[in-house]
């Protein structure tokens, strides 16, 4: 079901202007997801419906368990839904989307330039296209001193950076990110934050962002959508009204933002409790 | 008292730099002393053999001094047997165990890969590992006769199993995030076995070649004892039988030799494929 057009799919290694294109738009119809059967059988995702427009800043937010990531990971094609049609357009993109995980997964034994080219290599980019954009990618997330080093030669920022350049790298219409900060220290993720938002704004790139931070997705995001758990199910969506270019520094503190995480944290707190209870039972 | 602290701090200063160069000249001699207490015990040992020999005590027509030996090693290096018998133990060594390893690994992979080619293969290697891999030696010897090729292919039987259980092993631990990269970020299979699986594996493959290579030692003098009239198993074997306990000591010396060179390479091949690992 996912709709790339063909010519675009064999020109994978032209890139066209950053101004033309739009992101990938994402139409999530009735999809559900339930692993083992009988007894066992758990309701990850349920009646899960949401359009995502082209070049839309959608965080997923919810208690542990939500499905967040399952949702994640099906539009990554690295899960398949039991029921439901996921249609994806990413015309005009070199692939349909990257994945960003959370601790980076930049591959150990590889140094940053290669695990950055990787995702040119399994798609045989040729060579000087593939060097300008490896090039290009590291620039954009100031690793180009570092491109000879290894992971495990990096801070976690710097590797989580790495993984960001690898994503765009292939030229993604939506960008899939699960928590990808989580594991950071508060100020590299504030640091690491304000720079996606920046990458985001100029490259006009759909971006799906799993957190279980309100702070975060109302931070970055364009809209949030709630999800609940057991099963997991998309609670309500909140649009984010904060302008753009946005401070993420300068927003985090203003009563505007206190006050809509308030909200949020209300609704949000009902489901934690109910899950706790079930979970009690 | 200003003035006062401050001369004491500059003091203290003065004192850290002096310090600090006494504690870099200690570290530096105590490196020196502490490779030389490293010679202490086999020199030690080796004196003590000469001087106990040399003061009548035991039959040196029996028990040879170290001396002795040193003399009996150049004559034997001099007349060639020596480098004959090194030639023909390392060549069956070396063929034995890339003939071993390299489908080892590759089956391992496949096996981590491709559950079939477990399924296939787990009980082969279940029934045949614990088998002491000499007890295949007269049926070998019957097969390939009495040439190299008996030698060569026992070796390579002692390898394979090593490798094979650590290379599935590694592959099958890789964890799973480096496969949801490799898949999202559009690998083909060839492009796993070769980037992803061979070098996750890649750690747990030189930890199996370690344990073959000392394995392959065994098998290999063990069966130059009973089957082969060239190696150094051979030499110390015949010795033996000959009663030249020098020359057996002469053989002694040269097999632990080549497994020290052998495991130094290994851990220098190491360090050059793993750099992630050892650093």
């Amino acid at each position: 079901m996912n709709v790339i057009a063909n010519s675009e799919r064999q020109g994978a290694t032209a890139v066209p202007a950053a101004t033309e294109r739009r992101g990938a738009s994402i139409d999530i119809v009735d999809v559900n997801k339930v692993y083992g059967e009988g007894p066992k059988r758990v309701v990850a995702l349920q009646d899960i419906n949401l359009r995502i427009e082209p070049g839309e800043f959608v965080c997923l937010v919810g208690p542990s368990g939500c499905g967040k990531s399952t949702l994640l990971r099906i539009l990554a094609e690295l899960d398949y839904q039991t029921s439901g049609d996921i249609n994806v357009d990413a015309e005009g993109w070199a692939v349909e989307n990257a994945m960003v995980f959370q601790e980076s997964g930049l591959f150990p034994w590889m140094n940053v330039e290669t695990n950055v080219r990787f995702g040119l290599d399994t798609r045989n980019v040729p060579r000087a296209e593939a060097d300008r954009r490896v090039e290009d990618a590291l620039r954009l997330v100031g690793l180009t001193k570092f491109r000879h080093h290894y992971p495990h030669q990096l801070s976690g920022g710097m590797r989580q950076r790495g993984a960001i350049a690898r994503a765009f790298v292939t030229d993604p219409g939506m960008l899939l990110m699960d928590e990808p900060f989580a594991a950071l220290d508060a100020q590299n993720r504030t640091i690491l934050q304000a720079e996606l938002v920046r990458l985001w704004e100029q490259t006009g790139r759909t971006v799906i962002y799993v957190t279980h931070s309100i702070d975060e997705a109302l931070l970055l995001g364009t809209r949030t959508v709630i999800m609940t758990a057991q099963p997991g199910r998309i609670k309500t969506i909140v649009d984010v009204p904060f302008a753009r270019p946005r401070d993420v520094v300068e927003l985090s503190s203003s009563p505007e933002f206190g006050k809509l995480k308030l909200e949020i944290w209300r609704v949000l707190e009902e489901e934690v409790n109910r899950a706790r209870a079930e979970m009690e039972r | 008292m200003s003035v006062e602290t401050m001369k004491m701090s500059e003091r203290s200063a003065a004192k850290v730099a002096r310090a600090r160069a006494a504690e870099k000249a200690q570290r530096k001699s105590g490196k020196v002393q502490e490779r030389l207490l490293y010679l202490v015990s086999p020199i030690g040992l080796l004196l003590i053999w000469q001087l106990l020999l040399m003061a009548g005590f035991g039959d040196r027509r029996f028990i040879p001094a170290p001396s002795d030996i040193a003399v009996r090693y150049y004559d034997e290096l001099v007349n060639g047997m020596l480098m004959t018998h090194i030639g023909a133990t390392v060549w069956r060594a070396v063929s034995g165990y890339l003939l071993g390893a390299i489908p080892a690994i590759a089956m391992g992979l496949l096996m981590a890969m491709y559950r079939p080619v477990r399924l296939f293969f787990d009980p082969l290697i279940a029934a045949i590992m614990p088998i002491p891999k000499v007890a295949l030696m007269p049926l070998l010897l019957l097969a390939l006769g009495f040439g190299d090729a008996s030698k060569i292919v026992l070796v390579a039987i002692a390898v394979f199993f090593p490798v094979i259980l650590n290379t599935y092993a590694g592959a099958s631990n890789i964890e799973r995030i480096y496969w949801d990269v490799a898949k999202n970020y559009g690998a083909s299979q060839q492009v796993l076995f070769r980037r992803i699986i061979f070098f996750g594996a890649l750690p747990m493959i030189f930890a199996g070649m370690r344990i073959a290579l000392a394995i392959s030692f065994i098998v290999l003098v063990a069966s130059e004892f009973v089957a082969s009239k060239t190696g150094l198993g051979y030499l110390i074997w015949s010795s033996w039988e000959l009663l030249q306990v020098d020359v057996m000591f002469v053989g002694i010396v040269t097999i632990g030799f080549i497994g020290l060179i052998a495991s130094a390479l290994m851990q220098e091949l190491q360090r050059w494929a793993i750099p992630w690992k050892t650093t």
